[in-house]
């Protein structure tokens, strides 16, 4: 045994020992100095990332590395890692996190003529961050459970007893946090906070949009509010989430039919700013906004004309009520959501 | 009992400088915390503490944490007993098969019970998927002793005129004891930091309540607040740890080879007990795998790509190996004065390197990178940095192991090395590294098997473009592009098969009590 066992202690030091060089072997290749490679920190889903930085290398010649993360893993690590981060161009799903990166200071302002190929309302009033993607607020509801007649002409009305333990949300998300955000803008903090309080007393609580479609399919509860587009990729890819349901779109100024953006953004701290704004002028510009229309991503185009997926609603249809993105999510609305127990 | 002088000797100064830098480096996301805290103020944390759903949270945390260590124990107590001690048909294999849960990860299991089993979800699909995640962290070091548990106490305590449930309970319970307690506490660390399995199945705990917040935007110090007051359950856990656990002296003095029990008979029981093993057998594996070969047929994204697959399976295999052998190495003098040195110093070091476990990676991570971004921006994204954050997470899976081997462990054999003139280097490699060898690699698998499933701190502190078999997963998953992800999560199963074998064997070869 003690032979036995000195063997497995030499084999475990060489690995070491070899683990170490490979690392250091790893670590130790730096990068040319005529290297344009930018690196995307990257919150938005990782197969459209990937399908955008592939056609921006391909057209452009400069390499792009991506960092994948969350909203607000990747928002909160711009912000604690400040002037020195090593990131040029970050990407979100809401436009919240960009807010907390405006916030903080990070950005360096956007080129005109990227902003100019986006409509003001779903870009940053500062000037820092544009749209390049969108997504609508819808209901999604099992029709064996409810009728689409029966279903209320306002979201709020959810928070009702009529509604006990017949609505599911993820209020866990960047996603929720948007649509409350929405719900504050419109309708005011008395009705905000009241809101709340009852989707927490009748409300089923998922962790995400996904499950809570999922849940709303199996006939746990018969209806739920998430975003269009995991609706629509959950039908592209088998409806096993989805088939037993139907969406509800709020297309008169409700807050049901709030559109959330994703937005865009160049740091300030960027080491190769030209480079990170041509990125950027390529997501908001046609060519980026052609390659979100033809992927099976689902989100609406938002910049330089680009109708969205033929599969889709049509845009002009969806009719949003009027939110300013930059007023989204401030800490009231979260100070709000814990007061309600949600957070 | 208890034969362990307090002599100082050379190479401890050594010994203490590494093992402070391994309670250091658990430290640091605690002072984040602090510091965060106190920039807060008192008025901010009263605040943030004092409201009713963080009672909520507490209590949910806490009554999933006893229900959860309590069925470990007592499910991972009975399966090694079944295992090592009766005549059950096949018992080698069904072993295999209750250290194999380890190799599957929570969030996969709990998602393939949510799949089969809607309505399971809340207080008892926690306590269900948990448990089936769990139990092998109590099963493996409880059949380790009992393997290895000498006849001979067992039949002194009978010709004593003990009756064989009374030796039962007054030797060989006893003997368990630090086994029981030490995997019951893995348990209640994993149990603290777990968030995916519960977040999936709607149970919300506060580890789960501090990753919500973090997805809020301005909800950084509220997440703070709440990983103190995870920061603060953890010690109490490790207090009832050392209460439960005794000091007592648990080696064996004396020549040749142990005696090994002769085992038990079923008789009548054995059918039920071969129903009841099968039937946790599906439940912890069947169930999980069923689910992973059905998103593998179903679903339309089901195309596989070898390259990137390839490329994360070596990835997340050479970050797994460097992770376990650093951790192992950088616990091994922490668990090594935890034993031989007892004081106040070591106990501090021990119990210190014990924090990191409980916290949620998205925190250890954050601190990371406040720090290196800072003091070491050439180690910031590097591969050495996102290594110091495994292994600040994870030393107390290499802790547990490495100090129940070593209390196993005759002290006298090293005198007797230093006795002969052996310098301390010599001892060390030629008297107690080969004797741990074996506890060693089970804490190297167990070290493994956790940085093969970690995803939020290989998010954050990855270099740029790693991807490994878990963020592959997640991106996938996410995308709700289940057919796409199952490939991910198979092959994370399959890369972890052999530590969880390596876990069996540390246990078929037998640590002498």
């Amino acid at each position: 045994m003690v032979v036995q066992g000195r063997r497995i202690v030499r084999v475990v030091l060489a690995a070491v020992a070899g683990v170490a060089l490979l690392a250091a072997a790893a670590c130790g290749g730096a990068p040319a100095p005529e290297d344009r490679t930018i690196t995307l920190y990257n919150a938005q889903h990782e197969d459209l990332g990937r399908l955008w930085v592939d056609e921006f290398t391909r057209q452009t010649g400069i390499p792009v590395q991506i960092r994948k993360g969350g909203d607000f893993e990747l928002g909160n690590q711009l912000v604690a890692e400040g002037a020195a981060s090593p990131a040029d161009v970050f990407i979100t799903e809401n436009s919240p996190a960009m807010s907390l990166v405006s916030g903080a200071g990070l950005f360096a302002p956007v080129d005109p003529a990227t902003r100019a190929q986006v409509p003001a309302q779903y870009s940053s009033n500062r000037g820092d961050w544009v749209g390049i993607a969108a997504r609508t607020t819808v209901v999604v509801y099992n029709p064996s459970l409810v009728r689409a007649d029966q279903l209320p002409a306002s979201i709020l009305e959810f928070a009702q007893p009529a509604w006990q333990g017949r609505i599911a949300f993820p209020p866990g998300g960047a996603d929720f946090q948007a649509i409350v955000s929405a719900v504050n803008a419109l309708n005011g903090d008395a009705a905000t906070q009241q809101w709340l309080a009852g989707l927490k007393a009748n409300g089923r609580i998922y962790q995400s949009n996904t499950a809570t479609m999922q849940a709303v399919n199996r006939g746990e509860v018969p209806a739920g509010i998430i975003y269009h587009y995991y609706w629509y990729q959950d039908r592209a890819e088998s409806g096993a989430n989805s088939a037993n349901t139907q969406l509800q779109f709020y297309t008169d100024g409700d807050a049901g039919g709030f559109l959330s953006v994703s937005g865009g953004g160049v740091l300030a701290s960027s080491k190769r700013p030209a480079e990170a704004q041509q990125l950027l002028a390529f997501l908001a510009g046609a060519a980026g906004q052609q390659v979100l229309a033809r992927s099976e991503n689902l989100e609406y185009t938002v910049g330089a004309g680009v109708p969205a997926n033929p599969a889709l609603k049509p845009f002009a249809e969806l009719r949003p009520p009027p939110v300013d993105l930059n007023a989204l999510n401030g800490p009231k609305i979260v100070q709000m959501m814990q007061q309600a127990g949600l957070l | 009992m208890t034969v362990v002088g307090r002599r100082a000797r050379v190479g401890d100064p050594l010994r203490v400088a590494v093992a402070s830098a391994a309670a250091l480096l658990a430290l640091l996301p605690v002072g984040y915390i602090a510091v965060s805290a106190v920039l807060l103020g008192p008025r901010g944390i009263v605040d943030l503490v004092w409201r009713p759903r963080v009672g909520e949270l507490l209590v949910n945390t806490t009554v999933l944490l006893v229900a959860t260590a309590t069925a470990c124990a007592v499910l991972g107590t009975a399966t090694a007993w079944v295992t090592e001690r009766t005549d059950l048909p096949g018992a080698p294999v069904w072993g295999a098969l209750f250290a194999a849960p380890l190799a599957v990860p929570a969030f996969v299991t709990s998602y393939a019970w949510v799949s089969v089993l809607p309505g399971v979800d809340g207080f008892v699909g926690a306590l269900v998927v948990t448990t089936m995640s769990y139990f092998p962290l109590v099963h493996l070091p409880v059949a380790a002793v009992l393997r290895g548990l000498d006849r001979d106490q067992e039949d002194v305590a009978r010709a004593l005129g003990l009756s064989a449930g009374a030796a039962a309970v007054r030797v060989v319970l006893p003997a368990m004891r630090p086994a029981i307690v030490g995997g019951a506490l893995l348990v209640g660390l994993h149990l603290l930091a777990e968030y995916g399995a519960l977040a999936l199945l709607r149970y919300p705990t506060v580890t789960v309540a501090i990753y919500d917040l973090f997805e809020s935007t301005f909800a950084g110090p509220g997440a703070i607040v709440l990983a103190g007051v995870l920061v603060v359950l953890c010690l109490v856990l490790l207090a009832v740890d050392v209460a439960l656990v005794g000091r007592a002296r648990r080696a064996r003095v004396g020549s040749g080879a142990a005696r090994r029990r002769a085992r038990t008979p079923l008789g009548a029981a054995r059918v039920p007990a071969l129903l009841g093993v099968g039937l946790l057998v599906v439940a912890a594996l069947g169930v999980p795998l069923a689910s992973l070969v059905r998103w593998l047929l179903e679903g339309r994204s089901t195309t596989l790509e070898a390259g990137p697959l390839l490329t994360a399976t070596v990835t997340s295999i050479g970050l797994g190996l460097l992770a376990a052998a650093v951790t192992t190495a950088l616990t091994f003098p922490v668990a090594w004065l935890a034993v031989r040195r007892p004081g106040r110093l070591p106990r501090l070091l021990e119990r210190t390197a014990y924090l990191g476990n409980a916290l949620p990676g998205i925190v250890v991570a954050l601190a990371l990178i406040i720090v290196a971004i800072r003091l070491v921006p050439g180690l910031y994204q590097t591969t050495p940095l996102l290594i110091t954050a495994y292994a600040i997470l994870f030393m107390p899976l290499a802790l547990v192991n490495l100090r129940a081997a070593l209390v196993r462990l005759p002290p006298e054999l090293e005198d007797v090395a230093h006795g002969l003139g052996s310098p301390p280097a010599a001892v060390l490699v030629r008297v107690t590294a080969p004797l741990l060898a074996r506890g060693a690699g089970a804490a190297a698998a167990l070290v493994f098997l956790a940085v093969s499933t970690e995803l939020t701190a290989t998010l954050l502190l990855a270099p740029t473009g790693t991807t490994t078999l878990a963020t592959a997963f997640w991106g996938k998953a996410t995308a709700l592009a289940y057919g796409a992800a199952a490939p991910y999560a198979a092959t994370m199963v399959l890369i972890s098969v052999p530590a969880a074998f390596l876990l069996t064997r540390h246990v078929h070869a037998g640590v002498r009590t």
